[in-house]
Formats: structure tokens, sequence, C-alpha cells
């Protein structure tokens, strides 16, 4: 039971790092497709 | 006179195309080699059209007028052509932004990817996930909870360590959370706005796409642990052909003797790591768009190895659109996320209310011996010969 909690608080932690990593990563449709003259901010 | 014969004229006018449109490769004199009524009319039909007749028709730069003169300003291409060059891909396209499809302007592969996406697979989806749910509650009717026959004996063994277990219900979690937002998803349109409304599915989809996308990393990172810790047990031996030829002793008195893996459990085992990996690889082409193409490349293996041909697909494309890329990886996602979704079905039945014992197995990870015995006796016997190995060599010489 406790390897089961601790693995559903995984996939938590898992994914909100997941979206902080992927974030940064550079692969957001606006970093892909904007070249750096462009501001979208 | 004269008038009759003009008017014969005018009748043979029309029935010449006519005699045309019934030949093979159609005369498209009458039109300038444009497309004929029996063309769009073959269409319409879903009939295949050979449509290189418009795709190469995209003019002829060498041929061009002089700039200087009239119609030069259009390089040898006319606006048709121009327009048929780009509906075809094959225009010269710069674009000011730099995002991956960015020269792509026209692609037709959308209707096609909408239409199966909302029609077959969203229908025959839900009809497996469906049929199997009914034959598992049948099964359940018919056979009953598979109960340990022998005597408890109140002992227990441990079949699987903490890490073991917390890299299942790592995969088993996140397999839900992906299976049930990744229904939200497909079924949105059809069955849920209808049901809840625009607003409400807004939310949820908003909740399902962060969901999908970010939980997805701890399903692949499991996938990896998973097979890591089993892979040697679940490698195929003489013992699972017994197991099979029994029926895994399902329907019969007694059990077929089996390791720590059954060869039952060797084919979700299986199941779930080829299936997984290619829901990973295609998941992974979705979450980074335009990214990773393997279709074409794929195709054109499958028509060279000639399996294409064996399957009845005929001759696959392997000219791609960067969208229809993405409408493969998107389907093909979808097709086997149904597959392994039914089967996962079957694994969650008969580990909880479909076996008397199984669920410890994952739960507290030590069984009872007697259903050790009954369902994994040749592993049951490897781990008391440990045992009684370790005993010795702990049980100081005299």
């Amino acid at each position: 039971m406790k390897a089961m909690l601790t693995a559903f608080v995984a996939i938590a932690v898992i994914a909100v790092g997941a979206n902080m990593i992927l974030s940064q990563a550079g692969f957001s449709a606006q970093d892909r497709v904007s070249s750096d003259s462009v501001r979208l901010d | 006179m004269y008038r009759s014969l003009m008017a014969l004229l005018i009748c043979l006018a029309f029935v010449t195309p006519s005699h045309a449109q019934e030949a093979a490769t159609p005369d498209r004199s009458a039109t300038g080699g444009a497309q004929t009524l029996e063309d769009i009319l073959a269409r319409q039909r879903g009939e295949e059209v050979d449509n290189s007749f418009r795709s190469n028709a995209t003019g002829d730069p060498d041929g061009a007028a002089a700039i200087a003169s009239q119609l030069g300003t259009l390089g040898g291409a006319s606006d048709p052509e121009l327009w048929r060059a780009l509906r075809f891909g094959s225009a010269n396209i710069t674009a000011s932004n730099d995002g991956p499809a960015a020269t792509t302007l026209i692609q037709d592969g959308g209707m096609r990817w909408l239409t199966f996406r909302q029609g077959p697979l969203a229908t025959y989806g839900a009809y497996l996930l469906g049929g199997t749910l009914l034959v598992l509650a049948l099964f359940y009717l018919i056979r009953g909870r598979i109960r340990i026959d022998g005597e408890k004996t109140g002992r227990k063994i441990t079949r699987f360590k903490a890490v073991e277990r917390f890299g299942h219900w790592l995969l088993a979690g996140s397999f839900i959370l992906l299976g049930v937002t990744g229904l939200m998803t497909l079924f949105g349109r059809k069955v849920l706005i209808p049901a809840f409304g625009h607003d409400a599915f807004s939310t949820l989809a908003v909740g399902s796409k962060w969901i999908h996308n970010n939980v997805s990393w701890a399903f692949m990172l499991a996938l990896v642990m998973i097979f890591v810790m089993w892979v040697v047990h679940n490698l195929p031996d003489r013992t699972d052909i017994n197991w099979l030829l029994k029926g895994g002793g399902i329907f019969s008195k007694g059990h077929p003797p089996a390791k720590k893996f059954n060869a039952g459990q060797k084919l979700i085992f299986w199941s779930v790591i080829v299936l997984g990996t290619s829901i990973s690889v295609s998941g992974l082409a979705l979450l980074f768009p335009f990214e990773i193409n393997m279709f074409a490349a794929t195709f054109g293996k499958l028509n060279s190895l000639g399996m294409s041909g064996a399957l009845g697909l005929g001759e696959l494309r392997t000219s791609l659109a960067p969208h229809e890329e993405m409408q493969y990886a998107q389907l093909w996602h979808a097709i086997v996320s149904f597959v392994l979704m039914a089967i996962i079905f079957a694994h969650i039945y008969i580990g909880s209310v479909g076996m008397e014992g199984a669920y410890d197995a994952m739960g507290t990870g030590d069984v009872e011996e007697q259903w050790a015995r009954e369902h994994h006796s040749i592993w049951v016997e490897e781990v008391e010969a440990e045992q009684a190995s370790t005993s010795k060599a702990a049980t100081p010489a005299e």
C-alpha cells in the first residue's frame, strides 16, 4: 500500500516537474514558430 | 438541310466526350487537360483518381515568356498552375515564420483524418472497450471468482519487493490517468460537449491536456523500470507451452506449473512493453509537433517488404505533409491505446475481483503460500531452495 501511494505521489511530482522543464525547453509553438525579432509576450 | 446537319454535329459533339469518359485513361482534350466531370464524379463516389495530370501541371518556368513581354511576369506558370503547385505541395515557398510546417500551405489529409477519428476510430474503440467489459462480466458470472483450492497456510511469501510494486503502480496510475484523459480528448466533441456543454468541456479539456502531456513522462519512466526489473522473468520457456495448452487451468481442476510469471502474465508483460513503447513513441511525436516524422519512412519500409500489399493496403504513400505525419501519429496512438486498454481491463479484473489472493502480490507484496503453490509452483520451489541454501550458509560450522 505504501509503495502504491508513493508511486501516485511520484506521478504528481513527475508531472509538475515535466511541465516546468518542458515550458523551459524551447519547444512551445511560440519558440518554434517565431524568430528572435518577434515579440509575443 | 444545313440546319439538320448542324443539329447532328452539335449532338455528336456532346456524345463524343461521353464515349471518351468510359476509356481507362480519360480523354481530357475537351477540357484542355483540366479535370472532367467524370473525374469529379469519380472522386465524389469515393473512387481513387490518379491526380498526376493535375499535380504535374504546374507550369514550365523554362518555357516562360520574357519578363518584359505579355504574361511574362508569371514566370511560365499561370495562376491555376501556381495554385495546383500549392495544393499538391510542390510550390517553392519561402515563409517569414520558421515553424517546421510553415511552408506547407495546403494539405488535404485533414478531412480523411477527421472523418476516421470521429467515425470508425471512436465507434470501434468504444465497441472494443465495452465488449471487453461485457466479456469479463460474463466470465465472472460463468466462472465466478477463482478461489484458492487448498487449505490456507497463513504463511506468506514475498512476491514483489517495494521497488517492484512502486514501478508497477507508477505505470498503472499513470496509465489510468492517461487512458481517462485520452478518452476525454477523443470523445470530447462527439459525447462530452453534447452532454455537458462547451463551457464545462473547456475546463475538462484544458485539465485533460495538462495531465495527458505531463503524466506521460511517469508512464515512460515506469515502462523502462518494469522492463529492466522483469524482463528476465518474462523470457519464454517450455513451461509456457504446457500452461497455454491447459488454458492456464482457468476452466479445469488443478493448475499447470509456472515460474514467477506464467504464460498469461508474460503475454500481458510483452503487450505492455511493445504496445506501451509504440504508444510512447507516437505520443512523443504528438508532444513535439512536426519534430518526429516516422510514418512516411515506415510506409516506405512496409512497401519494400511487400507487407502493405499482403495486408491489402496497396502501395502506401511515402510522401506525407508534416500535418499528415501528425494525423497518422494521432490515429496510431489512439488505436494502439485502445488495444492496450482492453488488455489492461482483463489484467485489472484477474488481479482484483477475478482471483482470490492475487491482489496481495501488488498490495502488500506478500502472498499466501498456498496461493503461490497453486499458481506459481516452480517459483515457490525456487524460493524455498534459495531460503534453504542461505539458512545453511548462515548456520555456523560446528
